[in-house]
This record gives C-alpha cells, sequence and structure tokens, in this order.
C-alpha cells in the first residue's frame, strides 16, 4: 500500500507544528474564534453538541495494521475509548479536548495518518472502492488514481477556498460500490480498445438538493485525469455559487447552467491546461502504482468446509469473491444488532489490527457503508478468521442487510442535527433481530440522516429516513426505493413523516408488506418496489390511510 | 412590528479548552449542571448576561441564549436539542449523565 514519503511526512509535520501553535495562540487570546475557527476546521476539528470532534482521514479507505493500531490509542489515551467509522471513509472521535488535538495529530503523523481536508471549502478526503485491488469484477486498482488526485487536491493553491467542499469518488468496477453518482466529481474507470480511462461524472450529490451525477466525459484516458479534472474544479470555481450557501455545491451549478454548457466551458479549459502538465503527473502515477502492489499471496485450496451452520452464514452474507479463487473478501461489520453503527472500541480495533496481521497480510479497508474490510484472505483461513472475530464480537453476520444500518451521528452528537438517528437505527436492527427473519428478507439497504445534510446517504437508501424537527418534536421522513449503485437513484418520499416511537413499527410494516408482495426469495425489495411502485408499500406505512379511502 | 414575549433563558457554551457543555450560573460562574444555572426571566438582564459570557473568549466559545423553563431543581429544557446536551448521547451513558 501507499507510503508516505519524506514530502509527505514533512508536510504533515509541519502542518501539525503550523497548527499547534495556532491552538495555542488561541488559548492565549492572541487569535479569537471568528478567526480560528476556518484554521480548526482545516484540520478536521468541529465543536459538536458535547464536545469537539475530530476527523481522521483514512484516504481511499485503506489502512494498515499499525495505524488502525494507532486508532485505537487515539481513542483510549483522547477519548472514550471507542471511534466512530464513517460513510466518507474518515473515523470521527466525538471527545477531545482542544488541548489534547495536537498530540492526537502528531500521533497520527508517526504512521502517516492526518486531518487535513476533512473539513472546509476545499477538496475533501478522494473516496474509492472499498474492495480495491481485491475485487473480481474489477478492471484495475482506483486507489493509485485517487492517490494521484490526493496529492494534487491538498494544498492546492486554487483551491483552498472553493464556493463549497469538493468530493471525489473513484471505482475500478463496474459494480459501483463508492457511490460515483452521488459526488462531485465520480470517477468510473473503463477500458477501451485496450486502454485505460475513466467515464466521468460530475454533478452527483445528497444534502438538501439531491442530484444524480451526469456523465460529462464518457472515455477520458488515464494520460489526462488530472488537467481534465483541474479543468472541471476552475470552471466550478468561477461559476460556482458563493452568494447562497445552499447553492453553492457543484450539483447546483451543473444544474442551472446545464451539463452541456458545462461540459462546453470545462473542455474549453481543458484545453488550456493540458500543455500546462509536462507529464511529471503520469511519472508520479507509475510510482504510486508501484506502491500499490498487491501483496505476495500464499496459495491454498478454493474449497473449504462449510458444514458448520454459523461460519457459512457468515460467508453467505460477509465474504465476497476474490480476484484468486483461493482467496476471499471478508467484510467485518461494525453494525452488530442494537449498537451504534459504525462505532469499534478501541479493544475491537486491535483485534481487527492483530486477525489482519495474521490472515490479512497486513490490510485493512473501511467501507463507506461503516464496515471493516479484510481485502485479501486465504480461504483457506476463514474458519478460523471467524472464529477469532467472533470472539470479539466481530462475527455479526448481516452484510448488506436490513440491520446493516448506514446512520449519521445525529442529534446525540451532531451539532447540525434535528432529530436523531442513531437510537432508530440501533431499535430497527434490535427489532429485525428478534422477528429473525433478516436472512428471508436479503438485501435491503436502510439508510438514516439526522439533518437535510443527508450524511447518511438516506436519499440512497431502498429505505431512507430523514430526521426532522417538528415543532420541537422529532419526526421521520421515509423516502423509497433509492439506489447508491450503478443504477443510481433518488428515493421518493411516501407521505407525512412519523412520531420517534412510530417509525420502528413503520419500518416493520415495510418489511413485512415486500416479504407479502414479492414475486420469490430473489426479488430483492428494491426490484419489488421497482416492479410495483409506491403504492403497496404506502399502504402498508399508512393503513388508516387506505381505509378511510375504502 | 409584532414582539414575541420574552421566554425564560440560559446562557450557554462549551468550554474552550475541554468543550465541555457548561452554562451561566447567577454568579456569573461557569457550571457544568444545568440545575445549577441562571433562569434569565427579563430581556435586558439576558442581553447583559450574553454580553458577559461572549465577553470571555479565553473561556468558553460559541455562547448563546436558550429557552428554558423552570423546573423543580432549577431549570430544564424547552427543546430535546438541549436536553440531549444537557445529559449526553442517548447511544453510551457518556457526558453530564455520567458526571452525575
Ligand atoms: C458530526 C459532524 C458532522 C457535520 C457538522 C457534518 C456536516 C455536513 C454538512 C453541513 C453537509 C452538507 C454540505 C453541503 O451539502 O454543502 C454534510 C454532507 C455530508 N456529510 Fe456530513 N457532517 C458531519 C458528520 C458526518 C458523518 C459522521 C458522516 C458519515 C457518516 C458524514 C458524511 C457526509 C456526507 C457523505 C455528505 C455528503 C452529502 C452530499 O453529497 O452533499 N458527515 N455534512
Ligand atoms: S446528516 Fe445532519 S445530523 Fe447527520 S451528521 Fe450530517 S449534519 Fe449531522
Amino acid at each position: 500500500m501507499y507510503h508516505y514519503d519524506d514530502f509527505d511526512r514533512a508536510f504533515v509535520a509541519e502542518r501539525n507544528t503550523q497548527f499547534r501553535a495556532q491552538v495555542e495562540r488561541r488559548l492565549d487570546g492572541s487569535l479569537t474564534e471568528d478567526e480560528f475557527k476556518p484554521l480548526r476546521l482545516m484540520n478536521g476539528v468541529y465543536l459538536q453538541l458535547h464536545a469537539y470532534m475530530l476527523r481522521v482521514a483514512i484516504p481511499y479507505g485503506t489502512i494498515s495494521a499499525p495505524q488502525m493500531r494507532v486508532l485505537a490509542e487515539l481513542a483510549e489515551r483522547w477519548d472514550k475509548g471507542y471511534g466512530h467509522f464513517t460513510t466518507r471513509q474518515n473515523i470521527q472521535y466525538n471527545w477531545p479536548k482542544l488541548v489534547d488535538i495536537p498530540d492526537m495529530l502528531d500521533r497520527l503523523g508517526d504512521v502517516g495518518m492526518h486531518a487535513i481536508q476533512t473539513s472546509g471549502n476545499t477538496i475533501r478526503n478522494v473516496t474509492a472502492d472499498h474492495f480495491a485491488g481485491a475485487a473480481r469484477d474489477e478492471i484495475a486498482d482506483p486507489r493509485p488514481y485517487a492517490e494521484l488526485l490526493r496529492q494534487w487536491s491538498t494544498d492546492h493553491p486554487e483551491f483552498q477556498f472553493l464556493p463549497r467542499k469538493f468530493k471525489i469518488a473513484v471505482t475500478g468496477a463496474p459494480n459501483d460500490r463508492a457511490v460515483t453518482r452521488a459526488h462531485d466529481i465520480g470517477l468510473v474507470l473503463k477500458e477501451r480498445d485496450g486502454e485505460l480511462g475513466f467515464e466521468v461524472l460530475i454533478g452527483g450529490g445528497l444534502g438538501r438538493t439531491p442530484m444524480i451525477g451526469k456523465t460529462v466525459r464518457d472515455f477520458l484516458p488515464e494520460a489526462d485525469l488530472l488537467p481534465y479534472c483541474e479543468a472541471i474544479v476552475s470552471v466550478y470555481n468561477r461559476l460556482g455559487r458563493r452568494d447562497n450557501k445552499y447553492k453553492a455545491r457543484i450539483k447546483i451549478t451543473v444544474h442551472e447552467t446545464g451539463i452541456d454548457e458545462m461540459r462546453r466551458q470545462i473542455e474549453a479549459r481543458f484545453a488550456e491546461l493540458r500543455p500546462l502538465f509536462d507529464g511529471g503527473d503520469l511519472e508520479a502515477l507509475d510510482r504510486i502504482k508501484a506502491q500499490f502492489a498487491l501483496p505476495s499471496f500464499l496459495n491454498g485450496p478454493s474449497e473449504i468446509d462449510l458444514s458448520d451452520p454459523v461460519l457459512r452464514s457468515f460467508v453467505d452474507t460477509n465474504v465476497t469473491p476474490h480476484k484468486r479463487d483461493d482467496h476471499a473478501i471478508v467484510t467485518i461489520s461494525l453494525k452488530a444488532h442494537g449498537k451504534t453503527p459504525g462505532d469499534a472500541s478501541a479493544e475491537q480495533m486491535r483485534v481487527m489490527a492483530d486477525i489482519a496481521e495474521r490472515y490479512a497480510y497486513g490490510e485493512l479497508r473501511i467501507s463507506h457503508e461503516q464496515n471493516v474490510i479484510l481485502p485479501h484472505v486465504r480461504r483457506s483461513d476463514l474458519p478460523v478468521l471467524h472464529a477469532a472475530l467472533r470472539a470479539a464480537g466481530l462475527g455479526t453476520a448481516n452484510v448488506g442487510l436490513a440491520s446493516d444500518i448506514i446512520a449519521c451521528p445525529g442529534m446525540d452528537y451532531c451539532a447540525l442535527a434535528t432529530a436523531r438517528s442513531i437510537p432508530v437505527a440501533q431499535q430497527i436492527a434490535t427489532r429485525i433481530d428478534e422477528m429473525g427473519i433478516e436472512h428471508d428478507i436479503g438485501a435491503l439497504k436502510i439508510k438514516i440522516s439526522g439533518c437535510i445534510n443527508a450524511c447518511g446517504h438516506h436519499h440512497v437508501g431502498h429505505i431512507g429516513i430523514l430526521g426532522l424537527d417538528r415543532a420541537g418534536v422529532e419526526n421521520y421522513q421515509v423516502t423509497l426505493g433509492g439506489d447508491g449503485t450503478e443504477r443510481a437513484a433518488i428515493g421518493e418520499r411516501a407521505g407525512p413523516g412519523f412520531a420517534y416511537d412510530e417509525i420502528v413499527p413503520a419500518v416493520e410494516r415495510l418489511i413485512l408488506a415486500y416479504l407479502d408482495v414479492r414475486e420469490d426469495a430473489g426479488e430483492t425489495f428494491l426490484d419489488a418496489y421497482r416492479r410495483l411502485g409506491p403504492a403497496p408499500f404506502k399502504a402498508a406505512l399508512y393503513p388508516e390511510e387506505k381505509r378511510d379511502a375504502a | 412590528m409584532s414582539r414575541r414575549p420574552f421566554t425564560p433563558k440560559v446562557v450557554t457554551a462549551n468550554l474552550l479548552r475541554e468543550g465541555d457543555v457548561v452554562y451561566l450560573n447567577a454568579q456569573g460562574e461557569w457550571v457544568g449542571d444545568l440545575h445549577d444555572a441562571e433562569l434569565i426571566e427579563d430581556e435586558t438582564r439576558a442581553a447583559e448576561r450574553l454580553a458577559l459570557a461572549e465577553g470571555q473568549p479565553g473561556r468558553v466559545v460559541g455562547a448563546y441564549l436558550t429557552d428554558m423553563k423552570a423546573g423543580r431543581n432549577g431549570p430544564e429544557p424547552v427543546h430535546f436539542r438541549e436536553g440531549f446536551r444537557a445529559t449526553g448521547p442517548s447511544n453510551y451513558p457518556h457526558g453530564k449523565q455520567a458526571e452525575a
């Protein structure tokens, strides 16, 4: 995997020294809060409801065992013994003291990690398919491109004060696991006539005005990646609306300008920029690619004994085919029924690091679905690995199922929230577990956000839940039919919202209605919704209305 | 221009160094327990107390006035957001509820 070179290390160290001095100047009064706030945000430090929050980037979700141990150490030394993995492949600490944050950042710097550009109107942590390098359906590993983009965008002088934040995601596989269509720039690797390139999408995003990204270039040769992205950001930097924060994202620029006019301007800017890139970017790409060399795989048998039903069930849900027949991709669920989605204790982080070293060539990934991935595991090691996970409370077999819920921090932590999301997720998962029908329900994505900013991706949940504040009381709106994959769709609002104590029963009714109307066990919730439309689902959500109408 | 009648309020903020939620009491000190906060009953006093808080940028950050009502043991939240700030998150026994 990618290792920091001296330049990266020096850059991060300098940035940390700078931030330490800024904290000191804030504390001694030489910086006002108005001056300090943008500086702390540039370093991933937010002020939340109860405390500060530190957001640490995990670029393209790739992390080594020693890095995971440092994340555990931070949780223990300076927080409350756990961390929260987010949909942006970050980890957030919910309780750090401002005075400790410089020490936390230094410790992260020791293992080449940082919190730079996890906030602010900059190009954020570039995300990638969490199965990168391992997926069977992959054309090429997307991470070298993500790393190239990270190097290009980090501290890019022109792009530190964009109209708004800017998020890029890359996938190397046609099955889109990186939600590229909900990003400011989505890059989908393709092969054409033996050459690598990208389909480039722009203007996707969720939040208050959800939009699916539009294709601006069908096929961009690999070599043109940086100049083309620079052209996009540069056109956006000029056209993007700075007058209204809610209209400032590129999705609005694309919407208001039109994709054809955007394309014309981007291509024109690209023509100007192309000659200025002298090939240094491609040399860098080659160097980076070498760093992402795959581990030296050990051979092993492909067939393993799955007669143990608990193991079998785990393999069914949490194990994905690998490029190699004798290996597998293992997803460790951070969604134990009734627990906080995405949270891991320091102890669990250490167990995952140990397991990764013993059975997975030392590599881990964080998925945007708030789970941890072991990308390369020998199939013959699956039984012992599964036993080790179970012993640490990490053996939950629910990946892709109804209790594998994405939930943002919501009103339990977030200063912007309008309602809670975590306890709703906890209760839905607990209820589904009690009913014992989770495996029968099959693939179902429930996603919950605690406000219109949509950090929990509710718009692309098969069932989306948005928590709102209705006259001082929590109220939950349901959307149906959203999809974050290559068949991306924004969910449609089902109708009036539900009170806090009504939302879990409402979801239960929806699920039971699906079981009732599906053609067979092979038809997923989303497929059934697409076939039947919202009517049967609305009838289940609002039974009294049906009765009134009858 | 019609003005809404003044409703009782408390001054709250977060400690600059630690981040903890705090409230201003009648003596002008920062306290961790909402019940010890001063419930401000009139508008002039509210403006004065907020100014006092805002004049301490070295101690607290993000001071604001928020609606509270009189309870048996002191001020109590009107809105659930302040309820969570006063007790802590619902998924772990962290925050103020752990200190009680
Ligand atoms: C707790 C502190 C957080 C704050 C203050 C915060 C704030 C925001 C805001 C204001 C937006 C909307 C920006 C816009 O549309 O211009 C946003 C978007 C987003 N946030 Fe957060 N967020 C927080 C936590 C999280 C967490 C924990 C996650 C992951 C679980 C997350 C993932 C996202 C994502 C994916 C978006 C993008 C939606 C889009 O495409 O516009 N955020 N956040
Ligand atoms: S969706 Fe809203 S409540 Fe949830 S983390 Fe984002 S800003 Fe906070």
